[in-house]
């Protein structure tokens, strides 16, 4: 697997506490990335299954009930292939697997590993028109992210949502409540998370050479942040801001 | 003595306390909600204790000094800081934090530190003692060896106990307010008695110590009677079963001035005489908590007069008044008592404090409710440490008891250490690159070292070499030592503490280790870079050249993981095959206080790639930005140092933004307990706990006056922020904080 890095101290992804590993790689290029440096697919650093294996079972005393792994990235499906052994070692020593993704990726490979060896799948809607959609991630057809909800939902196993907040741009609404009500018959989704945009990631966009392009989004207030938590309510079991 | 309200046991004929808990305790599995909040009287108090800890920094560390009277059990009258408000009394003077002398460690010392004031000892104070009595610092001087003296000034052995007090023995000082003073007294008389020919120096020393400290019970019944206490019979109330077991405590810090005075663990014990008095409808939950929130906040008025070259060593003035908290008895019940919280929530009542050390003694079997209330005193007030009880209680063959200084654990009433500081492991890595010598001076230190040439270093050559200078390193540590403990006990002998020992107690000697990080580093970069040194005209090595990536210490990693965990096997092995004084058994600590800076300054440049006098990390901790893979890698790594090598105490400092322990507060207590279960599983010894912003350091720096209280853990111990050196809160914020994002 190529890895950009890991964070053994995972406490924003996923329940409990986590091996959180970030694959190198992702097709998207968002204009919020606050992990930029992980979008390039070449680079990263290979590392064995079975060394990363070893290292979360060294962990599984500080997971406790609900902690174990996830990979993030980049975009971990696009590495599919290598990820099916590697949960499939984890779940054999018993520990809890999660994936965090854009949903782009749909093959027989992400199948295999969705339907048998993932515990949790943190699917991240980055905006509910297509325009906007394009406006963030740079790609269109927003419709994969959507078939890769139904293809969770069908399978029966427990699904996240994450979606990241940004005042006028995905904070309004006419937005979550369109997003509300497109997911709220989903059996699968224990919550939605909500990530309120930061400008934290900035620096490394400079360090990479690029130009960072949402210069002129604010951070929500923590009016805005409750206002959407309430729409939100809604329709879903639990919205956590993260 | 009223025995018939206490279950009874061995401990009503034979002097036994851990027998008297067990029969009696009361292990508590409940929430904290039945806790209340502070005193009006105590608030009257604590307000008056603020503004005199307040003139103290504002008077460069020091409110008052007295430097008329040798300070002992009895010499000063009763002091009170407001005595119709205070329900437990006791001071070690007859005014609140002045500073006395107690000049039996070396006068010396005592007249340095007090003309750093711009006073000096009275004229016939100073002809006494320069002319006719003799001190610990004296007789150490006339013993110590060339060699001693150069490993000393060279910073190879660094921070030993012959200036200053060695400390770190706990006197069992809740038999006071269990026995009465009368019955102890009879039961040392009864040992004395026993103690006969032939009159080897052992047994006469032995003769001359017991007699020693049946004169120091009786001068506690006199410090009591200044009180209008009468501590020759045992406590027959919770309020009196506090007061005694503090008059016990303050007799110790009245004579002796150690550099880590340890209480024990006196909360379960207490905890037996509230729950009576609570059940018995002669007290309320109001009264209890007063007793201890005053007891505590006369822990946190203990000072020592000490001089500025000691605070170098020992930053922000510390004293180390360790309480263990919780824990398991070997029969499966938890130690939990209503007291454990308690004490506890003083870090509440008074607010956070590095004084009494509070220190938590961890298992998987602790009482979930009191895990969570731990990790949330913890996240409010990075005021407590975690200890393993699992670890320590199975292979140190005690249930009952304290943690000396910082990381120590020490049976109650059986077991006392001879404190023993650190070497300087980094340094001694560096003499095996250099033929011998010390890499700053150029001192021949080791024989047997050949000069190395070779443009690359090489691991087998280093590692042979390494183990020569250790082995002679560890020989002169081992010489100092012993010099210094039987001096210690010649001219210093710690009385009052050890009259409320075991006559004939089990002895560890604690050696420390300082820079294992970075040797681990080092020999990883041996091992799997390419290390080139470069040496200045003398052939000593001032820098070196690094080619090629290594794996760091703290990422858990096997590689390097294991050369650290070798390091420590050997060292503590070299250390064992070495006599020593009263038989005693050797023990090792990885853990440096925060001396991590001064080490560093007097060290060299290393293979590591670390630049000379660049700081140490502390402890057992990996040096900061190195363990790149984040919390839990690095806690696993120390994780790995076998505590068998190791049985004096491996330290790790651990410190986080609250916002990377979770996003709500609910998930940061969760998150921090299952660090906890989960470090501690894998066999780890020790954990300080700081949850702080980056930012509040930051500002503490520039506004020292508004934040009095802003308590920080290092390596073992916690330290009031403000009280650090620039140079030391400088080091803190560049140390590892865990930030996540």
């Amino acid at each position: 697997m190529h890895v950009h890095s890991i964070e053994s101290f995972g406490t924003h992804d996923g329940p409990g506490i986590r091996l959180v590993i970030f694959l190198q790689g992702c097709k998207m290029k968002c204009v919020y990335c606050h992990n930029p440096d992980t979008i390039a697919t070449s680079g990263g650093k290979d590392y064995d299954i079975e060394a990363l294996a070893q290292m979360a079972i060294r962990m599984k005393p500080y997971f406790g009930k609900k902690g174990g792994v996830t990979v993030s990235g980049g975009e971990p499906l696009l590495q599919s292939k290598a990820l099916i052994p590697f949960f499939k070692r984890l779940k054999e020593e018993g520990i809890h697997t999660n994936i965090d993704t854009n949903g782009r990726v749909l093959n027989h490979f992400t199948e295999t590993l969705l339907g048998n060896y993932t515990d949790l799948v943190m699917l991240d809607i980055k905006h509910m028109t297509e325009d906007g959609f394009e406006a963030i991630t740079g790609v269109r057809n927003k419709e994969t992210t959507f078939k890769f909800a139904a293809y969770r939902e069908a399978t029966g196993k427990a699904m996240w949502l994450r979606y990241v907040l940004i005042p006028e741009i995905t904070n309004t609404p006419e937005l979550l409540h369109a997003m509300g009500k497109y997911f709220m018959d989903f059996k699968t989704i224990e919550k939605i998370e909500l990530q309120p945009y930061h400008k934290l990631g900035i620096h490394k966009w400079a360090a990479l050479g690029w130009d960072y392009k949402l210069n002129d989004a604010n951070e929500n207030t923590k009016e805005q942040i409750d206002a959407a938590v309430n729409i939100l309510k809604n329709y879903f079991k639990e919205v956590k801001v993260n | 003595m009223e025995v018939k309200q206490f279950k009874s046991g061995t401990w009503v004929d034979t002097i036994n306390v851990r027998d008297f808990v067990i029969n009696n305790i009361t292990p508590y599995h409940g929430t904290h909600d039945f806790l209340v909040g502070p005193s009006k009287r105590t608030l009257k108090l604590w307000d008056i204790c603020k503004e005199a800890t307040k003139e103290e920094r504002l008077n460069n560390g020091v409110r008052s000094l007295d430097t008329n009277t040798i300070s002992t059990i009895s010499a000063f009258e009763a002091g009170y800081i407001d005595r119709e408000n205070e329900v437990i009394v006791g001071l070690q003077t007859d005014t609140l934090l002045k500073r006395t002398m107690k000049p039996f460690g070396g006068f010396k010392v005592v007249q340095k530190a007090l003309s750093e004031h711009g006073v000096k000892p009275n004229d016939a104070l100073t002809e006494l003692f320069s002319k006719y009595v003799k001190t610990h610092n004296d007789g150490v001087f006339d013993a110590y060896t060339q060699e001693i003296k150069k490993y000393r000034s060279l910073g190879f052995l660094t921070g030993l106990p012959d200036n200053y007090a060695r400390g770190r023995i706990i006197g069992d000082y809740r038999r006071i307010a269990l026995y009465g003073i009368d019955r102890l007294i009879e039961a040392k008389k009864k040992d004395l008695a026993s103690i006969k020919g032939p009159m080897t120096d052992s047994v006469i020393r032995l003769r001359e110590e017991v007699s020693e400290q049946i004169k120091a019970l009786k001068e506690m019944i006199a410090l009591g009677a200044k009180y209008n206490l009468d501590l020759s019979r045992p406590a027959e109330n919770a309020k009196e079963a506090v007061q005694w077991t503090y008059m016990a405590y303050l007799a110790a810090v009245k004579e002796q001035d150690g550099a880590a005075m340890s209480l024990g663990n006196v909360s379960t014990f207490l905890d037996i005489f509230i729950e009576e008095d609570l059940q018995a409808g002669l007290i309320t939950e109001d009264d209890a908590q007063e007793y201890i929130d005053q007891f505590v906040m006369k822990l946190r008025m203990v000072r020592h007069l000490r001089m500025g070259a000691y605070d170098e060593i020992f930053a922000g003035d510390p004293t180390w008044v360790t309480e263990a908290i919780g824990g398991m008895f070997d029969d499966g019940r938890t130690k939990v008592t209503k007291t454990s919280f308690r004490f506890l929530n003083t870090l509440y009542n008074l607010g956070p404090s590095p004084e009494p050390n509070m220190t938590v003694l961890w298992s998987d079997d602790l009482p979930q409710n009191f895990k969570d209330y731990c990790s949330k005193v913890a996240i409010d007030s990075s005021s407590i440490q975690f200890e393993n009880d699992n670890l320590m209680r199975t292979s140190r063959g005690s249930d009952d008891y304290g943690i000396a200084c910082c990381v120590s654990h020490q049976a109650l009433g059986k077991s006392i250490q001879f404190f023993g500081a650190r070497t300087n492991l980094a340094k001694t890595l560096l003499l095996a690159i250099n033929g011998g010598r010390c890499e700053i001076t150029g001192t021949p230190m080791v024989n047997g070292i050949e000069a190395c040439d070779c443009e690359y270093l090489d691991f087998n050559k280093v590692m042979s070499n390494f183990k020569i200078a250790m082995k002679e390193v560890a020989r002169v540590y081992n010489d100092s030592m012993n010099i210094i403990h039987y001096m210690h006990d010649k001219y210093y002998y710690e009385k009052a503490q050890m009259a409320l020992i075991d006559t004939n107690p089990n002895i560890n000697i604690a050696y420390g280790i300082a820079g294992l990080s970075i040797v681990a580093d080092s020999l990883s970069a041996i091992k799997y870079a390419k290390v080139k040194p470069i040496r200045n005209e003398e052939g000593l090595t001032v820098d070196f050249k690094i080619e090629g990536d290594f794996p760091c210490y703290g990422n858990d990693d096997d590689r390097v993981d294991i050369l650290a965990k070798n390091v420590v096997a050997d060292f503590n092995n070299e250390l064992k095959q070495l006599a020593v004084y009263k038989n005693a058994e050797p023990t090792m600590s990885v853990l440096t206080i925060t001396s991590n800076v001064a080490y560093g300054k007097k060290t060299g440049a290393t293979p590591d790639g670390r630049a000379k006098g660049v700081a140490f990390a502390p402890g057992a901790n990996p040096m900061h930005g190195r363990d790149s893979k984040g919390a839990i890698a690095s806690l696993n790594s120390v994780a790995k140092i076998n505590y068998a090598d190791s049985q004096d105490g491996i330290s790790n400092t651990f410190s986080i933004v609250p916002k990377s322990l979770g996003a709500s507060i609910t998930d940061r207590i969760e998150n921090l307990t299952a660090i906890l279960d989960g470090y501690f599983s894998r066999n780890a010894q020790h954990i300080n706990v700081n949850v702080l912003d980056k930012e509040t350091l930051l500002d503490a720096m520039e506004h020292p006056e508004e934040y009095p209280q802003l308590t920080i853990r290092v390596s073992g111990y916690a330290v009031n922020f403000v009280r650090l050196t620039r140079e030391q809160q400088q080091e803190v914020i560049t140390r590892s904080f865990h930030e996540s994002m």
